[in-house]
């Protein structure tokens, strides 16, 4: 064991040799050649120990050589964020709108066509008996014309209920339901909406027009708060979305919007 | 009773004109006389030939004859009433009406577009860290300059057209060539974040457009060689982020803060002259009564067309002539907009006090101009409305409601008549000034349009926006 830092000391004191310098440069020009000629030298497990060594040593390297090139590229340049904004916006807190929905005649045409590129493509089909509990009527409980809608029902503004006596359908007042939560697929968010209209009931054109709401419906949701405008520069108000939950088993309507 | 009912055929009137200047003695005029009329008497007493003007009794506009604008109940048939003539601009900008061209190339949303001086290049800078020279008579993309590396927020053509700035997020200037497109000199590093706005030295004061004041987000206001590409001055003072420079006509530098106030500074030694106070927030935005003039300098592109020259000397002289023909007995007015909601017109190069505050918005003001003739202030507002004030005394005249969200930017037209809005709700709205009203309904658009120019021509409207696309506009 060597006491105190004596080589420093006497370097301190004395110096190097003179030829110190020129000594060490030939050294390390000597090293891969000397390396190259013990790897060939050596036999057998001695020289397999070696190349490992000597391969790992060498993936060392190289990662090191590559972490400082990425270092020195990402000094240059700084990340170029996505969705520029002016300057008189980049110090307010805009909030993340989606682009402009897709233009109105497309939204036409698939109505035309009665097709949407949905969500939810196939439902369960829901037979009569399900969605439909005869109710029994006439003073013996004779007669059974009348039905009552089991599932979740939108009613509008201006419905007004027939006399009983021609009252087929009821729809009963605790399942009714004026707003939807409905999901923007683009934006990620959950907004609380109007329902404005049943649009389509997969099951039936009966249950669309009777507004029963199951999974797969699409609505018509009331959109104006979102503040999304069409290429003319006109506030969208009337957007569809699809049903995605149960809502006769969740007492609510979740729905995705159909950008 | 009967004196009532009998109308006097002639009245005693005289010409004034705004700013107080009597031209002839009184004459007899007779009431039923027409606006066509009123113009040919008034560019007989001017010695002018066939200047278009409009007439004003009582604040009221003369519009068919002078009858109808005279309150015929309190008519005094013994007192002179003046007729006070306000002098239009002689050629005539058409509106734009269709969209010629929509020019992909950007990869990103337009942030900024701007014609040069004399309207025959365009230029645009964008999300996507380029800067791109168009082609206006082929409508076709010229140049696509790299050499940012964020987003480009702001550009700006030096005054004899021959360079363009362009400033980005990472507080970088460049300066481009429009002809083959290249960088010229160094790019010009200082600023510690992003830029917010830049302003060229007005070729008035010195026609070699060598100077170039940027105001920052870090609080700073440099003025650039752009020869050496080095700060010549650092103009520090303001405790928050400039948002606006301004370089005036006699040599000020006018920057407004977040801080709530507006600094005005000599652009020679950068010594701060006074300072402006009274808004209550954040002040967005500025405009210089003469910012056209010292936009167009000495090349404006219809009164200059017949007399090219290239002369600096000349045109200097042109340039300065014309400045102070708009500015006549008066300095130039500032006017700024702001987060509380409400305007100040101020006299900047004489006093501290504000000249009036214009009051009426319901949400901050983003952008607002001075007509080219300086005489109405159009302010852009996110209440969805583009309010009108009277430029000298700072009177509402009235509000172009149309737009269904915010306005982000209004344009001019060079003569004064047609006031364009850019808004996010994707389309361009396009107010004739005669009667206030929507003149046309310009959608395109796909989504938000951030930037919009009208040439100074006239000829050309050039908008951008986040669709990435940018558009030109054409009559």
């Amino acid at each position: 064991m060597p006491q105190n830092e004596y080589i420093e000391r006497h370097q301190k004191l004395y110096g190097r040799r003179l030829d110190y310098e020129e000594r060490k440069r030939k050294r390390e020009a000597r090293e891969p050649h000397k390396r190259a000629e013990k790897a060939q030298k050596l036999r057998g497990i001695k020289a397999k120990i070696y190349n490992k060594e000597r391969r790992n040593e060498k993936i060392q390297m190289k990662k090191k050589i590559k972490a400082h090139e990425e270092k020195n590229v990402r000094q240059n340049t700084e990340k170029v964020g996505e969705g520029a904004l002016p300057v008189y916006l980049l110090d307010r807190d805009v909030q993340n709108r989606a682009k402009v929905l897709s233009n109105m005649i497309k939204q036409k045409r698939k109505e035309k066509a009665g097709k949407w590129d949905v969500p939810i493509p196939k439902v369960r089909a829901q037979a009569d008996a399900e969605v439909f509990k005869v109710l029994k009527s006439g003073k013996s409980k004779r007669k059974a014309w009348k039905r009552m809608v089991t599932k979740v029902t939108f009613v509008g503004e201006n419905f007004t209920r027939k006399p009983p006596k021609f009252e087929r359908f009821i729809r009963p007042m605790a399942l009714r339901f004026k707003k939807a939560h409905v999901t923007h697929p683009e934006l990620k968010a959950t907004f609380c909406l109007p329902i404005i209209g049943v649009k389509k009931n997969p099951n039936s054109q009966m249950y669309t027009s009777l507004g029963v709401i199951t999974k797969g419906t699409v609505i018509e949701v009331n959109i104006s708060e979102l503040g999304l405008v069409t290429q003319a520069g006109k506030v969208v108000w009337g957007k569809y979305a699809q049903v995605t939950n149960n809502p006769e088993n969740d007492g609510v309507i979740n729905a995705i919007l159909l950008v | 009773m009967e004196l009532d009912s009998e109308l006097p055929t002639c009245i005693q009137a005289k010409f004034k004109s705004e700013t107080g200047e009597e031209i002839g003695s009184p004459l007899d005029l007779p009431l039923n006389i027409t606006k066509d009329q009123l113009t040919l008497i008034c560019n007989a007493l001017l010695q002018e030939e066939e200047k278009p003007f409009l007439f004003f009794v009582n604040d009221t506009e003369i519009t068919s004859n002078l009858k109808e604008s005279l309150d015929i109940e309190k008519l005094n048939s013994e007192e002179v009433i003046e007729i006070i003539y306000q002098e239009q601009a002689v050629f005539r900008v058409r509106p734009v009406t269709r969209c010629t061209s929509s020019i992909p190339g950007h990869a990103e949303a337009v942030i900024s577009t701007c014609f040069s001086p004399s309207g025959n290049n365009l230029a645009s800078g964008s999300g996507d860290t380029t800067v791109r020279f168009w082609d206006i008579n082929t409508q076709t993309p010229l140049h696509v300059c790299k050499g940012h590396n964020n987003w480009v927020l702001c550009i700006s053509w030096s005054p004899d057209g021959t360079k363009l700035a362009s400033a980005c997020k990472q507080g970088r200037i460049i300066l481009w060539d429009p002809v083959s497109g290249n960088q010229v000199g160094k790019t010009m590093i200082g600023h510690k974040q992003w830029i917010t706005s830049l302003a060229w030295e007005p070729y008035l004061s010195n026609p070699d457009s060598l100077k170039l004041a940027s105001s920052s987000k870090d609080g700073d206001v440099r003025i650039w060689d752009t020869v050496t590409g080095h700060t010549i001055l650092s103009l520090t003072g303001h405790s928050k982020a400039v948002t606006c420079v301004k370089w005036g006509g006699t040599g000020l530098i006018y920057t407004a803060s977040q801080d709530r106030t507006i600094k005005v500074w000599r652009a020679e030694d950068g010594i701060l002259c006074r300072t402006l106070e009274g808004h209550a927030h954040w002040v967005n935005t500025m405009a210089l009564s003469t910012d056209y003039i010292l936009r167009t300098g000495p090349f404006h592109p219809i009164l200059d067309r017949n007399s090219p020259s290239h002369d600096k000397k000349i045109l200097q002289q042109r340039a300065l002539k014309r400045y102070q023909e708009t500015c006549k007995n008066e300095t130039e007015r500032l006017v700024s907009g702001s987060d509380d909601f409400t305007l100040f017109l101020w006299l900047p190069e004489k006093e501290k006090r504000p000249l009036a505050r214009m009051t009426g918005h319901q949400q901050l003001i983003n952008d607002v101009k001075f007509s080219p003739d300086s005489r109405i202030i159009a302010s852009a507002s996110f209440d969805k409305s583009v309010k009108l004030w009277e430029a000298a005394t700072g009177k509402f005249l009235t509000t172009l409601r149309g737009h269904v969200q915010a306005v982000y930017m209004v344009a001019w037209s060079a003569d004064s008549r047609l006031l364009l809005s850019s808004s996010a709700d994707s389309t361009l709205k396009v107010w004739n000034m005669k009667t206030k009203k929507l003149e046309l309904d310009l959608p395109g658009h796909a989504d938000e349009v951030f930037a919009v120019d009208w040439s100074p021509d006239g000829a050309y409207v050039a908008s951008g926006g986040k669709d990435k696309v940018l558009k030109l506009w054409q009559h």
